[in-house]
């Protein structure tokens, strides 16, 4: 077992391999060691912000869709409501229009019967006179009579 | 092989002797044929089949790792991507947990130890005979294929330690600072050779013992392997398959500790008392 010049080549190429190590091998490993846990560190921060996001998302969905079913029966509500209002509008118009058309139709009734009883009593008056002539026999004088011809007529 | 037909112990220790180039005492630079000769060439040699392993097994680690360095991204990974994560990942945790320091030396410095202590330890799975085997119908007389049973490969990395512990701790807390550690602790200033000698002792123990225990482990697994080598071929397996698997254990354990000791003593290293 002899020391010899081995022992210091051995050392100088232990150094060589050390520093080629260091140089060439180390940095590139652990960069990319440490790249791919920062990678899998944000991968799995994104995961729990997406699972996040989604319960948010879905309290969100939630929430719109009672809002809207609120919204929903409001709306329905007013326009029941609204639709009553529009018959019972309608139900007086049409009572109101019913009321007035009977009463022009009564006015109108009233006034023929006025008028039909006018020309009634005219053409009375006449058969009085013609009837009173031809029982007197002789001419009623129309101007000297009249007076009493109207008012029996009047009577009538 | 050295000879035709070796006894048990040529056998041994012909699997234990490094192929050593260095210049032989007559003057002449070659190869050393035995363990004498190779212990005569003294400090300036090199044993060949350390160096050229350990350099190949490096190379393979930083080509494999770079690989997948290259193509790293943030997308999902895949094959050879996922093992080299997977292995930075385990490191860069482990350094995580014991270094508290700021240091971009540390975390690359752990990683290039495990997994280059665990190919070199890897070796020794290879069944004993096979590259030593093949090396001499090459020619080529030794052939120790486990870089990490050879003390200077073991040594070279530990000293490599030891001169980033003392880096960083006169770094971080000054030469001053670095020498009260030393000297006024643990029994205050009236003690100080007694203090320098007990840290003294306790800083150099850190290499060494990193050294020794990698070193240790991987000479007892590959002698056990050896020793099991020489048995009759028809009962090997059963000795050396069960070895084999524990061995798994200890070349992966073996790494981890040198790897986690490092660790360990650069992060005492910074720490400010």
């Amino acid at each position: 077992m002899n020391l010899n010049l081995t022992l210091i080549g051995q050392a100088i190429s232990f150094a060589f391999f050390v520093w080629f190590c260091m140089k060439y091998v180390w940095p590139p490993v652990i960069a990319a060691l440490e790249e791919r846990s920062a990678k899998i560190a944000d991968g799995l921060e994104a995961a729990n912000r997406a699972s996040r996001d989604l319960e948010l998302a879905q309290e969100k969905a939630t929430h719109t869709l009672r809002e809207s079913k609120e919204q929903a029966a409001e709306i329905i509500e007013q326009a029941n409501k609204r639709a009553n209002q529009i018959i019972d509008e309608a139900k007086e118009q049409a009572l109101a229009d019913g009321q007035r058309l009977r009463d022009a139709a009564n006015s109108e009734i009233e006034q023929d019967v006025v008028r039909a009883k006018e020309a009634l009593r005219a053409q009375v008056s006449q058969l009085a006179l013609i009837g009173a002539e031809k029982i007197l026999g002789a001419s009623v004088d129309e101007k000297a009579h009249s007076e009493l011809v109207e008012k029996l007529a009047q009577e009538l | 092989m050295a000879s035709e037909n070796p006894t048990a112990s040529e056998y041994i220790q012909h699997h234990l002797q490094n192929l050593t180039f260095g210049q032989h005492p007559d003057g002449t630079w070659g190869i050393a044929h035995g363990a004498a000769e190779a212990a005569d060439m003294g400090f300036w040699a090199i044993h060949l089949d350390t160096m050229g392993f350990s350099i190949a097994l490096g190379l393979l680690f930083i080509w494999l790792f770079r690989k997948a360095a290259k193509k790293a991204s943030a997308e999902t990974p895949s094959g050879l991507q996922n093992f080299v994560e997977l292995m930075v990942e385990f490191v860069d945790g482990s350094v995580k947990e014991t270094f508290h320091g700021k240091s971009k030396v540390v975390a690359p410095l752990a990683l290039t130890i495990f997994v280059w202590v665990f190919l070199m330890n890897l070796m020794d799975l290879i069944p004993v005979d096979f590259l030593p085997t093949l090396a001499s119908l090459a020619g080529i007389p030794y052939f120790k294929v486990v870089p990490t049973t050879d003390m200077n490969a073991t040594l070279g990395m530990a000293f490599s330690v030891f001169f980033l512990i003392v880096f960083y701790s006169i770094k971080v807390k000054g030469i001053s600072g670095f020498i009260g550690e030393l000297t006024l602790q643990p029994f205050g200033k009236w003690m100080i050779p007694f203090n320098l000698l007990l840290e003294g002792v306790g800083l150099i123990a850190k290499p060494i013992s990193l050294a020794l225990r990698l070193f240790g482990n991987l000479y007892a697994g590959e002698l056990i392997f050896i020793l099991i080598a020489i048995l009759p071929f028809w009962v090997q397996w059963a000795l050396s398959v069960p070895w084999a698997i524990f061995h798994i254990l200890v070349i992966v354990l073996q790494a981890f500790i040198f790897m986690m000791l490092t660790i360990v003593y650069l992060s005492m290293a910074h720490e400010d008392h």
